[in-house]
This record gives structure tokens, C-alpha cells and sequence, in this order.
């Protein structure tokens, strides 16, 4: 070419081609992934080998050796001389099922206990569910009505002389029942209460600011064993004479202003990440600070924090086990206190009752893992900028 | 810029349908001041501005324009003298800025959009809750300004689904949903692609013809000169010259003017 020219037109269309054939199937999926160098090669096998060690000792202890029926310790202890190792004793856990999930309630009020159970799922599940409809009704009765009927169901309803139902107090629950109430208390206070607080550390307002911080603080800064502590044993102490509150009562006080802390520093964090020009637009528009904050900069910034926000639900959930160090039974202090039963007694008893205790909260912590992710994805609506 | 073609015929017929009032002030400024901290941002700001009319105000950054719109509704606290928006003065009283923030409507250099909302509930958010209008009328409202920007078959998307263009007309149409008296852009097009400019500053145009009293900061001049009937000249926090915009910008008389000029026009 002799001539050099910086002018060019494109003389017809490039053609729209498809993307080139992936190296698709399972077998291309893991030479890329899993194969693609003789060092990744080493870390695959060693990493499947890691896998078979924890899980095929585990297996065979939970499922294959494990004990699933009996009446008591013998079916949990290998014949003599039998050279048989144990497995996990779940008939043990059978037995102790009732007491694992209603604590010592009165066997004759149990069901009281159910229809709380069953009114929550039935309650709560089209709640989480977004394409239910009604869900401003759905949610007056989970946040109002819910929470007055299970407190006479679950604590008793006389009215003058007529008992109808009879009163049963509260050192009598114990198991998954202490652990839900708890935690779903700390859960539906902590919100609420951690956004006024979160709201009020950025505050102008110098006194709604001051007390803000120093209640954030305080209750950042205390163990919430201390806090159980102080709530169970040191509150009396101060209380006049005669005046008695409950004691699960206060666990629960303590344990939501103890998790409305973290959750005010959490939806803070997410305040601060919606852009200032977000308040501009709402207050152009004329919003004054409650609409501006409830329909605009809150529900930006708590789907921001879903992940924090969820933490903190798990944090709360686990932390319900504490309840225990103030002689509470929630549902790892029943497991606790059953294993020492002399019935049950035997090399593997311990283990499985942790194991199902394990299992139980991992299946409500991973629920609450998940449904935040699919929360999350159901609210992105593709705005970054 | 975008120069938007125009013989002095059609402007002369443009201009003569936008009527300016001659007895209603829409925005009073006397002798305003503001300062961020230490620095005097704003110095002795004095305009009056007639109902109808639409102003330009443009000059370099940092000059105070931008913060001088948005004391007019209060985005911005002004330290002295007094800002009157549609008779009303603005004090510390809520209810008297809320009054005010409910006639003056406001665009943004990036939009401010909701974006955890439709472009539908964009616009009938404000009209809902401030003015408590019921949802069905709202809509209609909002439909009918979004037919008006020309986007009424992207009501239901989300703003992050739009292109910028878009986003500045749902803006206006936002503002417009609360039927203001007033309107301030704020560099409603600098953040915008030179293809989209075009689309906003025709509804702006509209928006003129129509007599809305507006108060536009951008350094479009070719908007200026078509709807503008005063250009007013911002350096260092005062207003350094002000005068229709044929004689402004063919012959300023200041020489910070005529420097700003010089630059933007010559490139």
C-alpha cells in the first residue's frame, strides 16, 4: 500500500456472532476448575482427601453405628467383648424429645405450647413469603395480635376466680420454647429500638444524640453474661420491697437492649452510605423528616445492611444459649442437664445431644442465612451508579 | 454546549409567549450572605425575580450559583439578609419552609431519583404524602407529566434501568407531578452524555413556553439565549453582572465576564 489514509468507513455490517462453545459439561467444568494445573491438581485431591476424613467418620458415628431405638442406656452401649464401636445414641434423644422442646411445661398444657408454635409458622411463613397477598393484615396479626395471645397461652389466663387457663410460670418452660421466645423477642425489639437509636447518633439534636451514644456504648461495652448477670441477680437487689419482676422477663429486656445496640451501630452504617443527595431530593419534594426517612433513606439503607442486619439475628440467636449462666433451660442447657441422667448414661450420650443440639440451630441460623439472601436478591432492583 | 438553532424570528416568537408578570414577585434575595465556617460564600446577594420569569445563572465553579438556588428552598441555610419565595420569608419555622419546598420544585445535576423505586412511585411519592392527594389521581397526574417528557412506557422500570437523559426527565417530571410555581435546575445537564442533552433542554424549553418562573444554573448558552430573559454572572459569591442575553453575551461589560466568556465560547 502506498497510500496511508486516516480515513476508514465501514463498508458492511460485522456479522452478530454467538460467543464461542464454552468448554461446557461437567467435565470442562472441573478441568477448568479443578484440573487446570498440576499444583491445583495436588490441592484438589488433597482437598477431596481432607473431605473423606471428616465426613466418613462422621457418617458412620451419626448414621451407619448410630443407635436409633431403645429404652434406655443398655441400647446405647456396645456388647462386651463385642470389639462394636458406638455410634450416636439417638434413641436417647428420642426419649428426651418433649423436654428438648418444651422444657418441664406441664405435660396436660403442652398443647398451649403447640398451638403457639403452629400459630407462628403459620403466621410467619406467608409473611416471608412475598407473592402471599394480605400482608398488611398478615403482618397486625404476627407483630400485634400473635404476640398478646401467645403471652395468656403461654403464661396462663385467670380472669377473677375463673382460671381458664391455668397459670404456669416461667421456670417451668425451658427448651427450643425458651430458646424461640428469646430470640424472637431480642429479634422484632432489637430492629425497632436499633433504628431509633441508630436515627438518633446522627441526630443535630445535641440531647437525643448524647443519650443515643452513651446507650450504644453502654451496652456495646458490657459481656451479655455480665448483662444476665446484673438482670437476674443484681436487679432485685435495687428494687423495693415486694416489687418482682419475672425473670425471663428480664432476659428478655436485657438481651433485645443488648442486641439493639449492635443493630443501631449496623442500620448506621448503613445511614451513612445513602448519598446526601438522596435527603436533597426527598426534602425538595417537600418530606418532612419521618416520610423522608421511612419511605426513602431507611429502605435504601437497611437493604444495604441485610447482611449486618442478619448477623446480628444469628449473633442473637446463638447468644441465647447464655440464658443457661442465670439457670435458665433453653435448649442447649436442657440437652445439658438430660445427659447426666443416669438412665441415659453412656460413652456416646453427650456427643449426640450436642450433635442434635448442633443441628437444630444450625437449621434455624442457615433459614435465616438464606431467606436474607433471597430478601436480598428479590430487592435489588439494579441501581448502582 | 449544545447550541439549539434558532433565527431571531422564532425567538422573538418564543420569547413573546412567555409572559413576565410586572406586579408578582416570585423570588426576593435582599442582601444575602452566607458563610461555611470561616468563608464567605455568598456576598450581598440582592435579585429580584418576577413571576414567569426564567433566569440563567452561570460563572465559574466555586462562584456560589449552585448554593445561591439552594438557599431559595432551604436545601442551604442562609446566615443574613432575607430570601421572600412566593411572599413568604424563609426563618427557622418548618412550617414556612415546608410551605415553601411545596411551591418550589428542583432538579439536580444527578437526578436524586429513589432508586428503590419505580419512575411511577417516583412521581406520586410527593404528591401522596405531602400534598395527600389519593394514590388513583396521583397516577393520573404522574402519567400525564411522564407522557409530557415523553417516557410514560417506562412508568413501572426502575430509574437504575433508564439512560441518564431519561433519568433528568423523570426528574422533572417528578418536580412537576407537585405542581410548583417555581423551578431551580441545578446543572441539570452537566452530568449528562452530549446525546441526552438535547432531550432534557427540550423539555425545559417547553417548560419556558409554558411561563413557569424558572432559575437555571447551567452553562448551556445556547439555552440561555433561546428562553433566557436575564443571565446573571456569578464570581466568588456575588453577582457580578446581570443583563438579557443578547447584549451579555455579545457585549459584557465586567472583565471577569468577558474572561469567563472568552473561555467558554472559545474552544
Amino acid at each position: 500500500m502506498s497510500q496511508t489514509s486516516t480515513f476508514q468507513i465501514r463498508t458492511e455490517e460485522a456479522p452478530r456472532l454467538p460467543a464461542p462453545v464454552a468448554t461446557s459439561g461437567f467435565i470442562g467444568w472441573a478441568r477448568q476448575n479443578l484440573f487446570s494445573s498440576a499444583g491445583n491438581t495436588i490441592l484438589t485431591i488433597l482437598g477431596l482427601l481432607l473431605a473423606f476424613f471428616i465426613f466418613e467418620p462422621l457418617i458412620k458415628f451419626a448414621l451407619i453405628d448410630a443407635v436409633w431405638t431403645g429404652e434406655n442406656r443398655d441400647a446405647c452401649l456396645a456388647a462386651e467383648g463385642s470389639g462394636q464401636s458406638v455410634g450416636a445414641c439417638w434413641a436417647f434423644v428420642k426419649a428426651y424429645f418433649p423436654q428438648f422442646i418444651y422444657g418441664r411445661y406441664p405435660a396436660a398444657e403442652i398443647y398451649r405450647v403447640n398451638i403457639v408454635y403452629a400459630m407462628f409458622a403459620a403466621l410467619l411463613i406467608p409473611m416471608a413469603i412475598p407473592s402471599v397477598p394480605f400482608k398488611k393484615l398478615n403482618a397486625i396479626l404476627l407483630l400485634v395480635v400473635f404476640p398478646i395471645i401467645s403471652y395468656y397461652l403461654l403464661t396462663g389466663l385467670v380472669i377473677g376466680d375463673a382460671v381458664i387457663l391455668p397459670i404456669v410460670e416461667t421456670p417451668y418452660w425451658g427448651g427450643l420454647l425458651v430458646t424461640l421466645v428469646i430470640a424472637v423477642t431480642g429479634i422484632t425489639a432489637s430492629l425497632p429500638l436499633g433504628i431509633l437509636f441508630a436515627l438518633g447518633r446522627r441526630s443535630h439534636m445535641p440531647i437525643v444524640k448524647l443519650v443515643s451514644v452513651i446507650f450504644i456504648e453502654f451496652w456495646r461495652g458490657v459481656p451479655l453474661i455480665t448483662v444476665l448477670f446484673m438482670s437476674s441477680v443484681m436487679l432485685p437487689l435495687f428494687l423495693p420491697d415486694g416489687v418482682t419482676f419475672d425473670k425471663l422477663l428480664r432476659v428478655l429486656i436485657g438481651v433485645a437492649l443488648f442486641s439493639a445496640a449492635y443493630m443501631a451501630e449496623v442500620v448506621r452504617g448503613g445511614l451513612q452510605a445513602i448519598p446526601k443527595g438522596q435527603y436533597e431530593g426527598a426534602m425538595a419534594l417537600g418530606l418532612r423528616f419521618w416520610p423522608m426517612m421511612g419511605l426513602i433513606i431507611l429502605p435504601q439503607a437497611l437493604k444495604l445492611v441485610i447482611p449486618g442486619i442478619v448477623n446480628t439475628f444469628i449473633g442473637l440467636f446463638k447468644d441465647t444459649t447464655l440464658v443457661m449462666i442465670v439457670g435458665m433451660f433453653d435448649l442447649l442447657g436442657q440437652i445439658n442437664t438430660s445427659t447426666t441422667d443416669p438412665n441415659w448414661a453412656s460413652p456416646t450420650t453427650g456427643v449426640t445431644g450436642y450433635l442434635f443440639a448442633a443441628m437444630v440451630f444450625f437449621c434455624f441460623c442457615f433459614g435465616m442465612s438464606r431467606y436474607s439472601i433471597f430478601i436480598e436478591k428479590k430487592l435489588h432492583t439494579g441501581h448502582k451508579r | 454546549m449544545t447550541d439549539i438553532a434558532a433565527t431571531a424570528e422564532e425567538q422573538a416568537i418564543n420569547r413573546s409567549k412567555m409572559q413576565i408578570s410586572e406586579t408578582e414577585v416570585a423570588v426576593e434575595l435582599k442582601g444575602m450572605n452566607k458563610w461555611y465556617g470561616d468563608f464567605h460564600v455568598l456576598r450581598d446577594i440582592n435579585l429580584t425575580v418576577m413571576k414567569g420569569e426564567r433566569i440563567v445563572i452561570c460563572g465559574p465553579s466555586g462562584s456560589g450559583k449552585s448554593t445561591m438556588i439552594r438557599c431559595i428552598n432551604r436545601l442551604e441555610e442562609h446566615q443574613s439578609g432575607q430570601i421572600i419565595v412566593d411572599g413568604n420569608e424563609l426563618t427557622d419555622d418548618l412550617k414556612k419552609i415546608d410551605e415553601i419546598r411545596r411551591e418550589v420544585g428542583m432538579c439536580f445535576q444527578h437526578f436524586n431519583l429513589f432508586p428503590h423505586l419505580t419512575i411511577l412511585e417516583n412521581c406520586t411519592l410527593a404528591p401522596i404524602w405531602v400534598r395527600k392527594m389519593p394514590k388513583k389521581q396521583a397516577e393520573e397526574i404522574a402519567m400525564h407529566y411522564l407522557e409530557r417528557v415523553k417516557i410514560p412506557d417506562q412508568a413501572n422500570k426502575y430509574p437504575g434501568q433508564l439512560s441518564g437523559g431519561q433519568q433528568q426527565r423523570v426528574a422533572i417530571a417528578r418536580s412537576l407531578c407537585m405542581s410548583p410555581k417555581i423551578m431551580l435546575f441545578d446543572e441539570p445537564t452537566s452530568a449528562l452524555d452530549p446525546e441526552m442533552i438535547k432531550e432534557v433542554l427540550d423539555v425545559m424549553v417547553g417548560l419556558a413556553e409554558e411561563g413557569m418562573t424558572m432559575l437555571c444554573v447551567t452553562h448551556e448558552m445556547g439555552f440561555a439565549r433561546k428562553v433566557a430573559n436575564r443571565v446573571i454572572f456569578m464570581d466568588a459569591g456575588q453577582i457580578v453582572e446581570q443583563n438579557e442575553p443578547e447584549p451579555f453575551f455579545t457585549n459584557p461589560q465586567h472583565e471577569r465576564t468577558k474572561l469567563f466568556l472568552s473561555q467558554i465560547l472559545h474552544h
